[in-house]
């Protein structure tokens, strides 16, 4: 308890830092005046842009963060990530296939992004059983990395067989971040995204025993298969409603359930709320990075997410390898 | 409770040969029996027919009665608790977290644990002698006490039947005793436990009964005076062995070396 009252002043002033950074600075008062007042002088800008933006971002890395902690019981391996799994770029595939035959309305994007995550993650596994040892985790990162290659390689087909007008649709969604945001986007995710984060926090045991393997928890009585479905269902949609409304950010599922494992211990009744919170505010404060680190110039906030998940993903390597 | 296996063949996808043909077997309470036999005999694929974690081509497993396919998981693990062979798990758990795992199957999705699964896996942990290691991380464990930690969360389960696929095989001579004397202790107030093991000689004096499995077919089923006879288990094991009474009359099993071992013995 004392963890997530600690975690959530965290995000709470992650998310004051997310509206107040940006291409006009404004001080952490200016914000909470615009927030309390309709009339005060920035309020447009912190009510109809920044705040949805930083909303976005918080639900969006909270989801993110939850999938990975749960891919990582699920796989029995630190390393895995939606991103790294492959299934961001098969919901990639999917939205931008969505995109391109013009079928991209807010609601479809992610429904297409899902079908795409969904055959991701099952061309992903049936790789790695390909190679014998079933769920071998480096075999796994590696089916992972080969399906990324793939759904790159497709994505790349769509946009130069799509139309003029509908590249540019897809060209802007593939750069992926935050700044088309609005309280509909926030609304959108929100819906396809809070039941599978019920689902996964109401499967916190069953990730306990997932990560023991299969017999183990088979005996201990959790029935596996029906566990391991809902988590592949609950992941891939909520990684596939993060890609639709955001692009592939990778590394948010990696970051914040290491650091917190190894604070809190792996149960994971204790871990998902704890990664929810962290993780949110991780993508809120990389958005923000994203903003303001070349001004005028916006990077992408997946370019900020790698600088950071990058490194920390070679440590975790060098660690599984020992 | 009593298991029961009849006619058990089972054969993996894209396999040639069954893993277990034709397998026959039962246990109820207060038995203790061994299954042995040589590597790839087919030991812990029985294991895993009798607790319906593989699939059957023929015959029937049933639990009190009923199919051991029909039996809900949660149900299954309240009367049957297995330690597998091998287990690993990425994760920096603390001892009591894995024992307390044993009550899973005893408490609703979102029910935090209850008095009476705490007070189980005390006793599960003092049992097994590692209440003194509860919040110890379990990579910082020895082999021997992450075994004797894998069979305090079986026993937190409370179940009728124990199963234990090699339990010894990372442990030394003082452990593996404790272990067998532990085993022997409950079974002697009325647990069931089908003990996968290596070691003849220990399953000859613990068990009542044994069951020598080869090329994934019993060959031999019985006490262990009828089971462990030389002349069969050379042939099983393909080396040549000596078996001789202890005081107390069980058989125990000398491989021989080749050359003058031989003659003296046999």
């Amino acid at each position: 308890m004392k963890a997530l009252l600690i975690l959530a002043v965290i995000a709470a002033l992650a998310c004051l830092a997310g509206l107040a950074l940006g291409a006009v600075p404004l001080s952490p008062k200016a914000v909470l005046t615009a927030l309390l007042s309709p009339d005060a002088p920035s309020a447009a800008i912190i009510r109809e842009l920044r705040a949805p933006r930083v909303a976005l971002a918080f639900v969006v890395g909270g989801s993110l963060g939850v999938s990975g902690a749960a891919l990582q019981a699920l796989v029995r391996n630190p390393l895995a990530d939606p991103y790294l799994l492959g299934i961001s770029g098969g919901a990639g595939v999917g939205a931008v296939v969505a995109i391109a035959l013009g079928l991209g309305s807010a609601w479809g994007v992610p429904a297409a992004a899902f079908a795409g995550g969904l055959c991701a993650i099952a061309l992903v596994y049936r790789l790695s059983a390909v190679a014998g040892r079933r769920l071998d985790p480096h075999i796994l990162i590696l089916a992972g990395v080969v399906v990324s290659a793939f759904t790159g390689a497709a994505i790349t087909a769509v946009l130069t067989l799509s139309p003029a007008e509908q590249l540019r649709n897809a060209f802007l969604w593939l750069l992926g971040g935050f700044s088309a945001a609005s309280w509909r986007t926030v609304l959108v995710f929100a819906a396809y995204a809070f039941v599978p984060l019920l689902l996964l926090l109401a499967s916190a045991r069953a990730l306990d025993l997932l990560s023991l393997g299969e017999e183990p928890a088979q005996s201990l009585g959790l029935d596996a298969p029906k566990a391991r479905r809902i988590v592949y269902l609950s992941t891939s949609l909520l990684t596939a409603a993060s890609v639709a409304v955001c692009g592939v950010v990778g590394f948010v599922g990696l970051v914040a359930p290491h650091a917190l494992r190894g604070v809190l211990g792996p149960l994971h009744r204790r871990l998902l709320p704890a990664v929810f919170l962290a993780s949110g505010a991780f993508l809120v404060l990389a958005d923000a990075a994203a903003r303001t680190a070349a001004r005028p110039i916006e990077l992408p906030v997946g370019v900020v997410t790698a600088l950071v998940g990058v490194p920390l993903f070679a440590v975790l390597l060098r660690r599984t390898l020992r | 409770m009593i298991l029961q296996a009849n006619g058990v063949t089972v054969r993996y996808p894209a396999a040639t040969v069954n893993a277990l043909s034709e397998a026959e077997f039962s246990i109820g309470a207060g038995e203790l029996v061994a299954v042995v036999g040589p590597n790839g005999g087919g030991k812990t694929t029985l294991v895993r027919a009798l607790l319906g974690l593989a699939p059957l081509a023929h015959g029937t497993v049933t639990l009190d009665g009923k199919p051991i396919q029909a039996w809900r998981r949660g149900e299954l693990a309240r009367i049957v608790a297995l330690v597998p062979q091998l287990e690993d798990t990425p994760f920096s758990w603390r001892v009591g977290e894995i024992v307390g795992f044993g009550r899973y199957a005893r408490r609703g999705p979102l029910e935090a644990m209850g008095a009476d699964d705490i007070a189980a896996v005390n006793r599960a942990l003092e049992r097994c002698d590692v209440g003194s290691l509860r919040s110890r991380r379990i990579e910082t464990l020895s082999g021997g006490e992450w075994q004797r930690v894998r069979i305090a969360r079986a026993l937190a389960q409370e179940p009728q039947l124990l199963v234990l696929d090699e339990p010894t095989a990372s442990l030394d001579l003082g452990h593996e005793m404790a272990l067998f004397e532990l085993v022997s202790g409950l079974v002697g107030g009325g647990l069931a436990a089908l003990v996968v093991t290596h070691d003849l000689n220990l399953a000859s004096r613990y068990a009542a009964r044994i069951l020598l499995l080869d090329g994934g077919r019993v060959v031999a089923a019985g006490t262990p005076g009828e089971v462990l006879r030389a002349e069969l288990l050379s042939r099983v094991f393909r080396w040549p062995v000596a078996v001789r009474p202890l005081e107390d009359g069980a058989p125990q099993v000398l491989a021989l070396r080749p050359g003058p071992e031989q003659s003296h013995y046999s």
